[in-house]
């Protein structure tokens, strides 16, 4: 069928001088787009795909709700005495873990496109320099709210009664997709120097093991062995769940809030240039 | 005196220790098709993705109508439009989408993109596809589709990198017009091609490269009088015929045979005329020659010279191909 049609299309075209022409002159040039404008069109593309390949969803809601259903009845009776208690303390836990799970797929989109040669063309054009980067994230993003979210609602569903309420829960989500954002740019950097798509799953599964294990999101550090719980109190995940605990249980914490932003502008100023000096070595 | 659209002084690119562009210098007039011409792993893609601000030369130096690609590589990017040898279109989107997205980052408005878009894809015969996803169009529309994105902002300068590589000839003879006529109305293109054939169609001046550097320049004329203007294939009906068709031909054509394993067949390289169409009439009075003294032809081809008979000619070696060392690094 496809096949047909591709036949009919391609017999019919006779290129006429005078509609390429047409085309072709000279009218008045738009204005260069602004960095914002530039950066949200990117993000609209990030939308299209994700319109024509909504298969790209099942990670950021499947993979969740395996991970809470998963957790919660695996050690929620023998950590917590109950799974409904358990389930107050290791829902904001796991949905950083999902989340910051997700941000690899930033590096690894990354490193597709400019294999596909994609990049090739956007590169070619007088734009700011890192819209198209950015306008990716924009677009991670709203998988990152979309992941929170059915969390949230599973969360909700099997008895988390959180204490910030809606608010809370907002908050917490807020501060969750702008640390993700910042720290997307970490993977967008592998996804430009490494090889190949491959590499870039092994190094980013490399380090978020580690770091969303080695945690405070299923257990309290102090049942750990002292090496241990000296790992899990550097680890940034750590501040990040104790910070979005708080929100949600409506005590915020702003030892931990101050930890998380200071971080975050941390990842960004250090990240961003080091990405966009890849991004323009390619 | 015609305007310059590129210009280059020792431009140099080194991959490693593999001096991918080598010292080149190249001038192209504004106006005109300019064909560059050279075997796999020559430095033609490199070259162009220098010009076109995509690769930072390491040595030497580039204009595109007077502004550095390094210094004004923001002025350089809104003059000149790639279309690189690989496709680069969004493989997920619709042929409609792509040309939007391109628009809008050009700075049109969303209403004006979508106008834009779908002219072109009218002009480009790819109104019918337009709404289905890149990943299911033939070779000939996706190359279609990749040219009508570039020629979006009205470059004034267009590279196309082998655009007819890997396309049936029907798809290739499309893409041809689609050259011809965006000249015709005052774009400049620069096309890379390994056949001596297309850039003898499209070109007005032809640029020799090998190994990064620049071997000949000329009209393709200029070029093929340097060459050849071909080779005529005679096949005989009896091959005891053969030395008297060889002398015959030898005569008419001015040029030895050469010799040839199969001994039915004669082959003779002709040599250059300065003129277009010097070989044909000769091998035309050849053919008729061997009919009026009884020689039976089953078949006859006067064949163009081939890119390896061009270096043949130019450099004394054959087209070398270092692809394989491509292939092997990839
Ligand atoms: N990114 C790269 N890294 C390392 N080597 C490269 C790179 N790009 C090209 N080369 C090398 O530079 C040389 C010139 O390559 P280039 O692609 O410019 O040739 P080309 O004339 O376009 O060939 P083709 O006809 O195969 O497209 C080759 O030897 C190639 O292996
Ligand atoms: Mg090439």
């Amino acid at each position: 069928m496809t096949a047909t049609t591709t036949e009919t299309a391609e017999q019919v075209y006779v290129p006429a001088a005078e509609t390429i022409g047409a085309v072709l002159d000279p009218r008045e040039r738009p204005a260069r787009p602004s960095a914002l404008s530039a950066s949200l069109t990117f993000g609209w593309r990030a939308v299209l795909k994700i319109k024509h390949v909504p298969e790209q969803l099942f990670d950021v809601t499947a993979f969740p709700i395996m991970m809470t259903l998963m957790f919660t009845y695996l050690f929620g009776g023998a950590l917590a005495g109950s799974t409904g208690e358990y389930l107050q303390f290791l829902l904001p836990g796991i949905m950083v873990q999902s989340v910051v799970m997700t941000t690899m797929y930033s590096g690894l989109a990354v490193n597709i496109d400019i294999a596909k040669g994609v990049f090739d063309r956007f590169k070619s054009l007088p734009i700011w320099r890192p819209a198209a980067l950015v306008g990716n994230l924009l677009g991670d993003v709203l998988r990152y709210v979309l992941a929170s979210l059915v969390i949230t609602v599973v969360g909700l569903i099997l008895g988390f009664r959180p204490a910030g309420g809606v608010a809370g829960v907002a908050a917490g989500i807020g501060l969750l997709v702008v640390f993700s954002f910042a720290f997307s740019w970490i993977w967008t950097m592998c996804g430009l120097y490494l090889r190949s798509e491959k590499s870039v799953m092994g190094v980013s599964m490399l380090v978020l093991f580690p770091l969303t294990f080695l945690s405070n999101i299923f257990v309290d550090p102090s049942t750990m062995p002292g090496w241990l719980q000296a790992f899990v109190e550097v680890n940034p995940i750590t501040r990040l769940v104790a910070a979005v605990r708080s929100l949600m249980n409506g005590t915020p914490d702003m030892g931990e809030l101050t930890w998380v932003f200071v971080a975050t502008a941390a990842l960004l100023a250090v990240f961003g240039p080091l990405t966009m000096r890849a991004y323009n070595r390619k | 005196m015609t305007e310059t659209a590129i210009e280059t002084n020792g431009l140099v690119k080194v991959f490693g220790d593999n001096r991918a562009v080598d010292g080149l210098d190249l001038t192209v007039p504004a106006g005109a098709v300019f064909g560059v011409l050279g075997p796999n792993g020559a430095g033609k893609t490199t070259a162009v993705r220098m010009l076109a601000t995509l690769l930072r030369p390491d040595g030497g130096a580039a204009r595109v109508f007077g502004h550095d690609v390094v210094a004004e590589a923001d002025a350089v990017r809104s003059l000149v439009g790639l279309t690189g040898q690989y496709a680069s279109l969004d493989e997920d989107m619709t042929g409609r989408e792509n040309l939007i997205l391109i628009g809008r980052l050009l700075g049109f408005r969303t209403p004006a993109a979508r106008v834009r878009a779908d002219e072109l894809l009218e002009a480009f015969g790819l109104t019918a596809a337009a709404e289905r996803q890149v990943k299911n169009y033939s070779g000939g529309m996706r190359r279609r589709l990749d040219i009508s994105a570039t020629l979006l902002n009205t470059p004034r300068l267009l590279f196309l990198d082998e655009p007819t590589t890997g396309l049936d000839p029907r798809s290739r003879n499309q893409v041809w017009d689609i050259v011809r006529a965006v000249v015709s109305y005052g774009t400049t293109v620069l096309l890379t091609t390994q056949y001596l054939d297309e850039a003898d169609q499209l070109a007005a001046r032809i640029g020799v490269i090998d190994h990064g550097k620049l071997i000949a320049e000329g009209t393709p004329g200029e070029l093929k009088s340097s060459v050849g203007a071909g080779t005529v294939h005679v096949r005989l009906r009896d091959p005891a015929q053969r030395a008297d068709a060889e002398k015959l031909l030898s005569a008419a054509l001015g040029a030895t045979a050469t010799p040839d394993p199969d001994p039915r067949r004669v082959v003779i390289r002709v040599p250059g005329h300065g003129t277009e169409h010097g070989a044909a009439e000769d091998a035309a009075r050849a053919l008729s020659e061997l009919a009026v003294a009884g020689i039976v032809v089953d078949d006859f081809s006067l064949g163009q010279p081939s890119l390896d008979e061009v270096f043949l000619a130019l450099t004394d070696h054959p087209a070398t191909q270092p692809a394989t060392e491509k292939e092997a690094a990839a």
